[in-house]
């Protein structure tokens, strides 16, 4: 795995990087390490807790270890109307876990998120932003296989 | 029966979006050609007479918003694509940016040439990013070609944040911020993107201009509703027979829509309501289906075009629910910078829940009612203004599903 701080120094020139150097590091890691942080916040001449504040101002960013492959379920109001209930119910099932946990074994993340922009198939999930679409809880052990 | 119109997604099914070659065959880089002959001062008038109005949501008129970028006298300026698509059930641009991206650099490359800048940039949801990749391949085929001329784009990521769809919030995202909005004035026309004149205008808004420039302003102004011409396009969600999208002339009726295009209520159900706009869009009771899909009309009715966003409810859904889960949404995506939204979105979030959990009473909706016209008046930016719009709209529409909480 590349060192977080050589992702970070190839962004540090380029003006408000900050924000790309993050998806960079997240891109590599599938969250930001806290050291990571204070890495940025040095190559971008930011105090640690403005470059704090800007790695969580943004949900798909992640300060702190998660799981590899981040499954994400949009709670907005069309996948909210389509069933999403159920196809939560079904990844904390199959996983053993409860949203915004990861798997003991590291391989899953799973969280909540706002719309995706895939509301012609809903339900929809992400994962590692890969959308699937019209996600039924019968489906869910199928696509997690792909992963596994 | 009513009619799809395509002008923004003109080429949509008929170029590979990845081979340049293809738009250039469908006449593509022409208008900016035609533009760089108009001269800055004719170009600009001719998009204002247009009458072409921003498809963000705003509604501003796209050509008076790039004069007053023009008239600035400076050593940079910035040209903005806003591709922070963040509204639920909203999905237009994507559609736009995959079927035809060089449509989108072409537009801004005119916005660039008639306000004197020389940088852009395209701020693209992070949820996207095969749409990134795409963009960046679409950008490389137009410099290699010499299309863009001296005007560079530069894709940024967003993260995520509802709130940097509103243009000062962006340009703090841009700059490598929190995606917090500004005090306004000043306005980003004058002083934006590191502090220097800066337009910026919804992927939409941009897929309209070449075609503008290229069959002038008299003909968009006449296709059409007069006072919000052109097309809007149009995503269908929800409980409708099409979840598709269409992009359709601005007279066109709600009702239009849902039965035309949209097959009607799925499953033989009877309608409820539609939400336009997108999640701070009011709910539409029947009574208002006949209202054509232009910003005037829109809000005439209290209602808003917002995004574009169509989510049709069917006879079944418990409206309450549906808007106590978009009231959980604005707390989530308050920014937090402003009291009066970061304190009430999140108590009408509380309220909601209490009365979606029969556990409210007549009261809630005095103290919602109350709230929500706070908020309209006292939020900072559009987020916290526009957030009370569901819960008011269908207090007032639906008031008996309220009711039927509290027995």
């Amino acid at each position: 795995m590349a060192d977080y701080k050589d992702i970070i120094n190839q962004y540090k020139d380029l003006p408000g990087g900050i924000i790309e150097a993050y998806h960079a590091v997240q891109r590599e890691y599938s969250y930001i390490p806290e050291e990571a942080v204070e890495a940025a916040a040095a190559a971008f001449k930011r105090s640690k807790a403005e470059a704090y504040g800007v790695a969580t101002f943004y949900s798909y960013l992640k300060v702190g270890k998660r799981g590899k492959n981040v499954i994400r379920i949009c709670e907005s109001a069309p996948c909210h109307v389509a069933g999403a209930d159920a196809v939560i119910a079904a990844l904390e099932k199959e996983l053993g876990m409860k949203m915004g946990e990861s798997t003991a074994d590291g391989k899953f993340a799973l969280e909540l998120t706002e719309c995706v922009g895939q509301c012609q198939a809903t339900p929809v999930i992400t994962i590692n932003s890969k959308p699937y679409e019209n996600v039924t809880a019968d489906k869910v052990a199928a696509i997690l296989t792909e992963y596994k | 029966m009513a009619e799809e119109m395509r002008i923004v997604l003109r080429n949509y099914g008929k170029i590979d979006p990845l081979k340049i070659e293809d738009y250039i065959a469908a006449g593509g880089y022409k208008a900016l050609e035609k533009a760089k002959g108009m001269g800055q001062q004719a170009l600009i008038d001719e998009v204002k007479k247009s009458n072409l109005r921003g498809r963000g949501g705003a509604g501003f008129n796209t050509g008076m918003k790039w004069s007053f970028s023009y008239g600035i006298k400076t050593d940079q300026k910035y040209v903005v694509c806003n591709a922070d698509e963040g509204e639920p059930g909203t999905y237009k641009d994507r559609i736009i940016m995959e079927n035809d991206p060089q449509s989108v650099l072409e537009g801004m490359a005119i916005c660039g040439y008639a306000i004197g800048a020389n940088k852009g940039y395209i701020y693209c949801r992070g949820e996207y990013p095969c749409m990134v990749e795409m963009l960046n391949k679409a950008i490389d085929q137009a410099k290699a070609k010499g299309c863009l001329g001296d005007f560079d784009i530069e894709v940024r990521m967003g993260g995520g944040a509802y709130a940097c769809g509103e243009e000062s919030a962006l340009i703090e995202s841009i700059e490598g911020n929190r995606g917090e909005p500004r005090f306004k004035p000043p306005f980003p026309p004058v002083i934006g993107l590191w502090g220097k004149p800066t337009i910026v205008n919804n992927v939409e808004t941009f897929a309209n201009i070449p075609a503008i420039v290229d069959k002038g302003a008299d003909w968009y102004k006449a296709i059409g509703n007069a006072k919000y011409p052109g097309t809007k396009v149009m995503t269908l969600t929800g409980d409708i027979t099409n979840k598709t999208f269409v992009e359709v002339p601005t007279n066109t009726s709600i009702r239009q829509v849902l039965n035309d295009f949209g097959g009607g209520v799925a499953g033989g159900k009877k309608f409820k309501a539609v939400q336009i706009g997108g999640t701070s869009g009011g709910f539409i009771p029947e009574a208002f289906l006949d209202t054509q899909l232009n910003f005037d009309d829109m809000s005439a009715i209290g209602a808003t075009l917002g995004s574009g966003a169509f989510f049709v409810m069917d006879e079944s859904r418990d409206i309450v629910d549906v808007v106590a889960r978009i009231a959980k949404f604005f707390a989530h995506e308050s920014c937090g910078k402003c009291t009066p939204c970061r304190e009430g979105t999140m108590r009408m979030e509380e309220i909601m829940e209490r009365v979606n959990d029969r556990h409210g009473d007549a009261a809630d909706l005095d103290r919602m009612g109350r709230l929500g016209r706070v908020m309209t008046k006292a939020c900072l930016c559009g987020l916290g203004q526009a957030a009370p719009s569901p819960v008011l709209t269908t207090m007032q529409h639906f008031k008996d599903e309220y009711l039927s909480k509290f027995n």
